[in-house]
């Protein structure tokens, strides 16, 4: 640039933003940041807070008194309890399951198939994923009311089998929309296994059960803990599906309920706590046993 | 490596799965198709004259209009503060640096539920309203990981070179940007903004709290799903549905290069733990 000569004013501002480096940080990251510090952890700070108010019982107006009423209702009334057990109790049942179906799929993509395969199967698992929540759900109801596909299916096989509305077709429904969700982390973790371990492990006398064992299955536990945190937090955190395919509730619905239909924030907020407490002492355990490493 | 009975035990599973991933999914098809108001299997009659029924029913194109609104809108405030916190994350090096991916993360990460009830409660305690705009600041909130995401991984790939040539040939920040950086992360723009929108366009555990009396496409669903009389309706607005929600994801994937590509493989999955990582 010719001396003297009239520098553009962008110039002028970038030079002035080089220089204070602080003030362009600020210009990148303030509303981002301010976004999400008002908008999402003041919404949360505002839900732990409003966990120790109450609802006029007469005119149900808000009464923004502190008080551990919610608490105190939540462990006392056996019904939360049974609700709380019954949701932890089918998010780790539908996370086993999704682990052993998993499994083969993943494997196969990862250290089996040809690079063409691999991308077809890669694809398959994508597409449900994204392929719209409600939607699969909606087939689930499909399939398993009464007179349709799987009662027809077990019909013609010689035995009636009717899972509608009941806690197996809440165990199925979730187990298929997280599916894809736990088969991805295995499919990573499976991929990143050298091939020089198994050959190593092939060369000291171990067969391929033994292989799989002691070498491939602990270096894919990461993998599988990290899958699980979305089928477990999905799970604990979902109220439709037990609405569209099941007759009993769950944290979600429970929640759902005093929200929408009593019209009780208070109790609702304490309540959804519990989903928290749960994820927190999940997420706890697997960054001991390395799933953050995996991810 | 693995034993001829290990490898067909393998392949079965693997089949197993798969067909468990998409019978469901030719099932919603084959039902869009079905004559009869009934569920029941077999579908004995085919038609198509319930997609014009939904095409014409002024209550579906309320909704399909509010879903578009509401995922445009969430997508731009998306666009802008995702790609602003990504080129943040990614040119400073900061004191809480690992806080703010995990801020970013932390409305994906969280079971639904509490999101809905956390933004419920500031509107219920501000006596603000429910509907479209609150809904849209719920989908914001989580679309930014989206866009975030992509643009990062995309900076990321490329060099910081390139932007040292541009500089050393002259261009000033705005001219580096405008020729260098801004060309660079276009495509992953373009990839966020489709898989934000789709996100958007999906969702109903929050929207079901913040919509009010108004409808979104999965709004409409999960009210008529139990209605028999609505049934065939459903049965078409499921396919159309899953046809607007695949074609950006499509589209991402061929922007974002390739299906083995991490950051659109799962990026639902992928927005929650690479943020869960650090």
């Amino acid at each position: 640039m010719a001396e003297g000569q009239e520098q553009g004013w962008t110039t002028r501002l970038s030079a002035f933003f080089y220089r204070h480096r602080g003030l362009k940080l600020s210009g990148f990251l303030g509303a981002p940041l301010l976004w999400l510090l008002v908008v999402y952890l003041g919404s949360l700070a505002l839900m732990l807070v409003a966990a120790f108010w109450r609802v006029d019982s007469f005119t149900g107006d808000l009464v923004r008194q502190w008080g551990t009423q919610n608490f105190v209702t939540l462990w006392s009334v056996s019904v939360y309890r049974t609700i709380a057990v019954r949701t932890v109790g089918i998010a780790v049942a539908v996370s086993l399951t999704d682990i052993v179906l998993a499994f083969p799929l993943a494997y196969y993509a990862a250290r089996m198939a040809t690079p063409r395969r691999r991308n077809m199967v890669l694809i398959a698992v994508v597409v449900p994923l994204w392929a719209n929540y409600l939607v699969r759900l909606f087939a689930w109801r499909l399939i398993l009311s009464s007179g349709g596909f799987l009662t027809a299916m077990t019909q013609k096989l010689g035995f009636h089998l009717d899972l509608g509305n009941t806690n197996w077709a809440i165990w199925l429904t979730f187990s298929y929309l997280w599916l894809p969700f736990v088969l991805l982390p295995i499919y990573a973790a499976l991929e990143r296994v050298p091939s020089s371990y198994l050959e190593a492990s092939g060369d000291l006398g171990a067969k391929g059960w033994m292989t799989f064992r002691r070498v491939v299955f602990p270096l894919v536990i990461p993998g599988i803990v990290a899958g699980t945190i979305f089928s477990f937090s999905l799970t604990l955190g979902d109220y439709i599906v037990p609405q569209i395919v099941g007759n009993t509730k769950f944290i979600g619905n429970a929640i759902y309920d005093s929200f929408g239909v009593a019209n009780d924030l208070p109790f609702a907020a304490a309540y959804a706590l519990v989903p928290i407490g749960v994820m927190a002492v999940y997420l706890f355990m697997a960054k001991r046993l390395g799933a953050f490493e995996a991810l | 490596m693995e034993s001829r009975g290990a490898k067909l035990f393998i392949r079965v599973g693997a089949a197993v799965a798969l067909l468990f991933l998409f019978v469901p999914l030719v099932i919603v098809v084959l039902y869009a198709f079905n004559r009869s108001i009934g569920q029941r299997w077999p579908i004995t009659s085919y038609t198509t004259k319930y997609f014009a029924l939904a095409w014409h029913n002024p209550d579906l194109r309320t909704a399909l209009w509010n879903s578009v609104q509401i995922g445009v809108a969430a997508t731009l405030i998306a666009l802008v503060l995702g790609s602003l916190a990504a080129f943040a994350v990614h040119r400073f090096q900061f004191f809480g640096r690992d806080t703010v991916s995990f801020l970013l993360v932390l409305p994906v990460a969280l079971p639904g539920i509490v999101t809905a009830i956390a933004l419920s409660s500031t509107i219920t305690a501000f006596g603000a309203s429910f509907g479209l705009v609150a809904t849209l600041v719920g989908h914001a909130t989580f679309c930014i990981v989206v866009v975030y995401n992509n643009v990062l991984a995309r900076l990321r790939r490329t060099p910081g070179s390139l932007v040292e040539a541009s500089m050393d040939l002259g261009g000033d920040g705005w001219t580096t940007f405008r020729l260098v950086t801004f060309p660079a992360v276009r495509g992953a723009l373009v990839a966020g903004a489709l898989l934000a929108f789709a996100l958007s366009f999906d969702e109903i555990i929050v929207t079901n709290f913040l919509i009010g009396t108004n409808l979104t496409v999965p709004k409409f669903i999960f009210d008529n799903i139990r209605q028999p009389r609505n049934r065939p309706i459903v049965n078409v607005v499921a396919v159309a549905a899953m046809l607007i929600t695949l074609i950006p994801v499509i589209l991402a994937q061929r922007l974002a290069g390739g299906a083995t590509n991490p950051s659109v493989a799962g990026a639902k999955a992928q927005s929650a733990q690479s943020g869960m990582g650090v």
